[in-house]
């Protein structure tokens, strides 16, 4: 069996820890994802599911248990380690897009690659390719203030794929579009996953959404009650 | 680095007021200190410029009021001329002194200017009377003619030596054609006329305010001529002096013979004089003076400076701080993808740089200007110091590392996801 690109197992996170006021917010998760899933994990406000994409995304550790992503075990890095990780195994797609301001939508995306240390003649091409992958090669120098919603989100995407990233995670990528653009975002990712074959975390509240991927994990109150399949066909099967 | 600098000047483009009210400490307080460099500098070289012109270790001795047993002067009693100094005490001085001295250099101006005219050319003179010490002294650097002879003192005859610019303005510049010629000077109540007999290089001198730095056609120029032909037209009867310069020879220390000098007028001539007495002043010295007064003004105006400098750091400091506090998200998302805390740090530092940097050249320029208006009204031509402006430049970049420091820090620690969820 293929080794899992996500492999966690009884995470739980606690706030004001030793505090009277101590709070849990995951009790205990196990979750594995599979080198080419899209997982969809599904979950009302409040359940607990920023919380565990903060942790998938290296942006913040558990409290307890055991996280190996890509084989890199989560729990012991530094802070200077998890920069890396991110920087390098993770991809962020954000529901409000998250582009930085007067910097082209070129430069957004060589962003990750310049904290990888790449060139930048290096970088510029790379942003161009990945630019053309998700459509938007004519944009390259307009400034996001400059873009659509759902053409911000496809220059959001170009640069989550910027250092070929283990996982895309993206968190209601299609919260702040209309129906139809969600639609061209959403091809993107079935796209991305199917010729690429980049894994991929979707977490959202909409059950519609969720239909699309493989598998549906659904979060209730800091813990995973459910697990389904979904109406994607894995690519590889 | 090159795109943490275009990232910099991207920010600085989108707020633009707020920049550049941001870096008006820092300008205030460079260019302020390049403006008093550059004027510091130009009338230093102008001091010491005038200071070799007026011969550098020559000495002014003349009469003044002595103090009484309080120490206090007596100003109400005038000078009469038993109290002046005379041919006699010059005489008796100049043997005394005789291996001391090089020159002793008579001057009297009268106080009205004339003007020299033929038909509609004219010249404007001031009437100078000189003995022969002013020659010697080489305080004239003649280019054509003579100096005077003993005839010319003794006999007090119309004879003058007038300035390359009275050359140009009456005879079209020919030298040659003005030795010997005839000049009617207008005076308020005569008219004078000289024999031209030699001709002197006028050379203008910008010490202090007003001083013109070239010679026009309005200018005055000295027209010399013996000292006795001027205390003669000035309507002076005997030749009386209220002060010379001595020119001592080179070795000696000119400030034991100010003492000397003193003690010689004292003896022979005015210890019995209860108003007046004779004082010697090693002009250097009072040079220095001056000198170390321009110092103190430049330390107070670069102290001034220094607190602009400060403020104006402050001023950077919050403007980070502030911009740090906006872009908080802008932070949260370059952490996300990987920014390590340096990067981030980094970004911010050579933000602020910039911002002080831009001020400091903005500075620069400014006091460049104002340096150079401030040295042509003293007359002198700007010198601006490339020393200071290369250290104001590396100034400015310092105090942006200094204040930009703790705001950079601030941005590099936030946390990520508190960071990406400000609103």
């Amino acid at each position: 069996m293929t080794q899992a690109m996500i492999q966690m197992q009884g995470i739980k996170k606690r706030y004001y820890e030793g505090k009277p006021n101590e709070l849990e917010i995951l009790h205990g998760i196990d979750l594995q994802v599979y080198p080419g899933e899209f997982v969809a994990i599904v979950g009302e406000s409040g359940s607990g599911k920023s919380t565990l994409m903060n942790i998938i995304g290296a942006l913040d550790r558990p409290s307890e248990g055991s996280y190996l992503l890509d084989g890199v075990d989560m729990l012991s890095l530094k802070d200077g380690r998890m920069s890396e990780i991110r920087n390098k195994k993770i991809g962020f797609v954000f529901q409000n897009f998250n582009l930085i301001g007067r910097q082209s939508a070129q430069k957004n995306v060589e962003l990750p690659m310049l904290y990888a240390g790449l060139p930048a003649r290096q970088r510029a091409q790379r942003a161009m390719e990945l630019l053309e992958l998700v459509g938007m090669e004519e944009r390259a120098r307009h400034q996001p203030n400059e873009l659509s919603g759902g053409q911000k989100q496809r220059v959001a995407i170009a640069r989550a794929m910027a250092n070929d990233p283990a996982i895309l995670l993206a968190d209601e990528p299609t919260g702040a579009l209309d129906s139809q653009t969600s639609r061209t975002v959403m091809d993107l990712f079935h796209q991305l996953n199917r010729q690429q074959g980049k894994t991929i975390v979707l977490i959202t509240h909409s059950q519609a959404l969720a239909e699309e991927c493989q598998r549906i994990l659904t979060l209730v109150d800091g813990q995973i009650i459910g697990e389904r399949a979904g109406k994607e066909v894995p690519a590889h099967a | 680095m090159l795109d943490n600098i275009q990232l910099a000047l991207a920010s600085l483009r989108a707020n633009k007021m707020r920049a550049l009210l941001t870096m008006l400490g820092i300008i205030i307080g460079i260019g302020s200190v390049i403006a008093i460099v550059t004027v510091g500098n130009s009338l230093t070289a102008t001091v010491n410029e005038s200071l070799i012109s007026m011969g550098g270790n020559n000495l002014q001795v003349g009469v003044e009021y002595r103090p009484d047993e309080n120490g206090e002067y007596d100003y109400s009693v005038s000078m009469t001329q038993e109290d002046l100094l005379n041919d006699d005490m010059l005489e008796a001085f100049s043997r005394q002194f005789e291996q001391q001295t090089r020159a002793i250099v008579l001057r009297e101006s009268m106080g009205d200017t004339g003007q020299a005219q033929d038909g509609r050319l004219y010249a404007n003179v001031r009437l100078t009377g000189v003995n022969d010490g002013f020659f010697t002294a080489e305080k004239v650097d003649l280019v054509a003619g003579r100096p005077f002879r003993t005839q010319d003192y003794q006999g007090a005859r119309r004879v003058a030596i007038v300035s390359d610019q009275l050359v140009d303005n009456m005879f079209q510049g020919d030298i040659e054609k003005a030795l010997g010629q005839t000049l009617e000077v207008s005076l308020k109540e005569s008219v004078e006329s000289f024999a031209i007999v030699g001709v002197y290089h006028y050379q203008p001198q910008g010490l202090f305010l007003g001083g013109t730095p070239t010679a026009t056609k309005d200018t005055t120029t000295d027209l010399y001529m013996p000292i006795y032909t001027e205390q003669q037209i000035n309507g002076e009867s005997g030749h009386y002096y209220s002060y010379f310069e001595l020119v001592p020879q080179t070795g000696v220390d000119p400030d034991a013979l100010v003492q000397r000098i003193q003690s010689f007028f004292e003896k022979s001539f005015y210890g019995t004089n209860q108003r007046f007495m004779v004082k010697a002043y090693n002009l250097q010295n009072e040079m220095e003076s001056i000198t170390s007064v321009l110092d103190t003004i430049s330390l107070a105006i670069g102290v001034i400076a220094g607190i602009s400098l400060l403020v104006g750091g402050i001023g950077v400091m919050n403007i980070m701080l502030v911009s740090i506090t906006e872009r908080t998200r802008e932070i949260g998302v370059r952490k996300a993808l990987g920014a390590p805390a340096g990067a981030i740090r980094t970004q911010f530092i050579v933000e602020a740089m910039v911002i002080c940097l831009v001020g400091g050249v903005l500075g620069i320029l400014a006091g460049l200007g104002m340096g150079a208006i401030g040295a042509s009204l003293m007359g002198s031509p700007a010198r601006p110091n490339p020393g200071v402006i290369l250290a104001a430049v590396g100034f400015s970049m310092a105090i942006g590392v200094f204040f930009g420091y703790y705001p950079a820090s601030k941005a590099a620690r936030m946390d990520p996801i508190e960071a990406l969820r400000y609103e």
